[in-house]
């Protein structure tokens, strides 16, 4: 499975489970615009940790927080390669 | 020589000092209001005079209303309870009780029917109405701020105005600052914020609960915010936000949560321009220190470098005392506050690394959402219940975004672990469960099936900080 494929599985599933309506995913949606709170973001970080096997947010202290759908999932393609 | 603006007898003398009335505002998300109008004005409808003595709750979904409120009734009540917006209806009598509450203000709409027994119940509202010409005489009002406590009741503390305002002494008034905050001013670390701009008589732009962060940020733009605070948990939010760059802030400060370097080094890239501080306080031990280095932890130096408060490490635990401090609990069964020495023990885990004490976590556990303390005894209670729950162990996960996760370790009644499908069903049938009668924050976000739980030799499950 695609890093952009188990993203958005992992959105939709934490949005689904907190009974969160999701927003269209598209790569321009800013993250904070998709319905979802910061506990779901918290845990699709730890899902895709487990899944992915990173945790870019943490991998170094002068990382940039991703705004939009796209950026996040560059954020970790490249924290996979 | 100008007083020290923490050195009121009551908070309404701040904006009363004669002379000039002052400029400030209380900015709501639907109304604002002059400090200047409440030397005049008040928000209670039926007429503060009436509160005089009594042992008053503000309950208000609007924190504007919240805000007003405290200016009236600090000196005027002989205690006031600040009841938050996020915590639930059903503590609402055991708080009354053991506040020994006879008189609640509210906007009406926030207690949805909920029973305030015989207690006095007077309305609040925006549209301010003529002050009686008040008595002067000055009561040293009781301040009860609510946390979170191990069985899902809140703690109740007891402050005065002088313990919420000591660590504001060096501040004067600048009338171009304008205050804000992420928290809810019914918190400690709102609190804190709020006392600041009264006390400056600078405009305070407040927070609505539940309000998107965008809109905030808008508004923050709009009232020319300079001065802004929140957890890392809600800094993160906001630099994960197109509109972070709405606002220039001069300074920011960041408490209740540990700050990590990651989030120290972002806003330092964001906003180059502003101070950043991040500051150690808690509802008990009052505010601690101030760290301005731009760096996590802080320098051993200020163990003993820090006026006006004492701090020791005991058994790699931090224990503060100072007039900051609050005097004790109240509630049912009451825990003791203070050491016989006058010591609140944080109970927040030291370890120190090349001159510098970095925060590990709680000795007991004790979860740390974004702000929000999550004791895993109420956790670990609900998912006993369970059927097919033998015991659990409930703790922390590291997390970028909220700081912590709540993670549980759950062992079941059945010998032999689920696997694949099974395993997934029964864990999303156990966080359902939990959901019931636990807030989102509170259900473990991630379940593992465990063989066997470590209880230590005095029969206790294990727990060790993270």
């Amino acid at each position: 499975m695609s890093v952009r494929s188990e993203i958005l599985d992992q959105f939709k599933q934490v949005a689904h489970e907190q009974d969160m309506r999701l927003g269209p995913l598209s790569d321009e949606s800013p993250l904070l615009e998709l319905g979802l709170d910061s506990l779901c973001f918290a845990i699709i970080v730890t899902r895709l940790e487990t899944s992915l096997g990173v945790d870019p947010f943490s991998e170094n202290e002068d990382t940039h927080f991703p705004v939009s759908l796209g950026e996040f999932i560059h954020f970790y393609e490249k924290a996979v390669q | 020589m100008r007083r020290p603006c923490n050195s009121f007898a009551r908070l309404r003398d701040a904006i009363d000092v004669g002379g000039t009335p002052p400029t400030g505002y209380l900015i709501g998300a639907e109304h604002r209001t002059a400090l200047g109008d409440l030397l005049s004005g008040s928000a209670i409808a039926t007429g503060v005079e009436n509160l005089r003595g009594r042992s008053v709750l503000i309950a208000s979904e609007d924190p504007l209303l919240a805000a007003i409120a405290l200016i009236e009734l600090d000196g005027l009540a002989r205690r006031i309870t600040l009841y938050p917006p996020d915590l639930a209806l059903e503590h609402l009598l055991y708080v009354m009780h053991y506040a020994e509450v006879d008189a609640v203000v509210s906007d009406g709409s926030c207690l949805s029917g909920a029973s305030i027994g015989a207690a006095q119940h007077a309305i609040l509202t925006p549209a301010l109405i003529p002050r009686a010409s008040a008595s002067q005489q000055r009561l040293p009002t009781e301040w009860i701020l609510l946390t979170s406590g191990t069985t899902g009741r809140p703690k109740m503390v007891l402050h005065t105005l002088a313990s919420v305002t000591e660590a504001i002494g060096a501040s004067q008034p600048h009338p171009l600052v304008t205050w804000s905050t992420f928290y809810d001013i019914r918190r400690y670390g709102g609190l804190q914020i709020y006392l600041r701009a009264v006390l400056t008589r600078s405009s305070l732009l407040l927070t609505k609960p539940q309000e998107p962060v965008a809109n905030f940020l808008e508004r923050a733009e709009e009232a020319g915010v300079t001065h802004i605070s929140g957890t890392p948990s809600h800094w993160r939010r906001a630099l994960m936000s197109p509109a972070a760059n709405r606002i220039a802030p001069r300074y920011i400060r960041l408490s209740g949560e540990i700050a990590d370097q990651t989030i120290l080094n972002n806003l330092r890239s964001f906003y180059p321009d502003a101070e950043i501080s991040h500051a150690f306080a808690t509802t008990e031990a009052g505010v601690g220190f101030d760290v301005r280095d731009a760096l996590s932890g802080f320098p051993a130096s200020m163990l003993t470098g820090t006026p006006g408060v004492d701090l020791k490490v005991v058994d790699a635990t931090l224990r503060i005392r100072s007039s900051r401090t609050a005097q004790r609990y109240l509630g049912e069964n009451p825990p003791v506050l203070k050491d016989p020495e006058g010591f609140v023990d944080t109970g927040d885990v030291l370890e120190l690394r090349d001159d510098r004490y970095h925060f590990q976590g709680r000795r007991d556990g004790v979860i740390n959402f974004g702000g929000l303390k999550v004791h895993p005894e109420e956790v670990e209670a609900v998912l006993n219940r369970h059927p097919q729950v033998r015991q659990s162990l409930v703790k922390t996960k590291k997390n970028p975004i909220t700081g912590a996760l709540v993670v549980a370790d759950v062992l079941l009644k059945a010998p032999s672990l689920p696997e694949g499908e099974l395993a997934r069903e029964l864990q999303q049938a156990i966080r359902q469960f939990c959901r019931e009668s636990l807030p989102p924050h509170k259900v473990p976000a991630v379940i593992s099936f465990i063989p066997a739980l470590a209880i230590s030799d005095t029969g206790k499950l294990v727990r060790r900080h993270g």
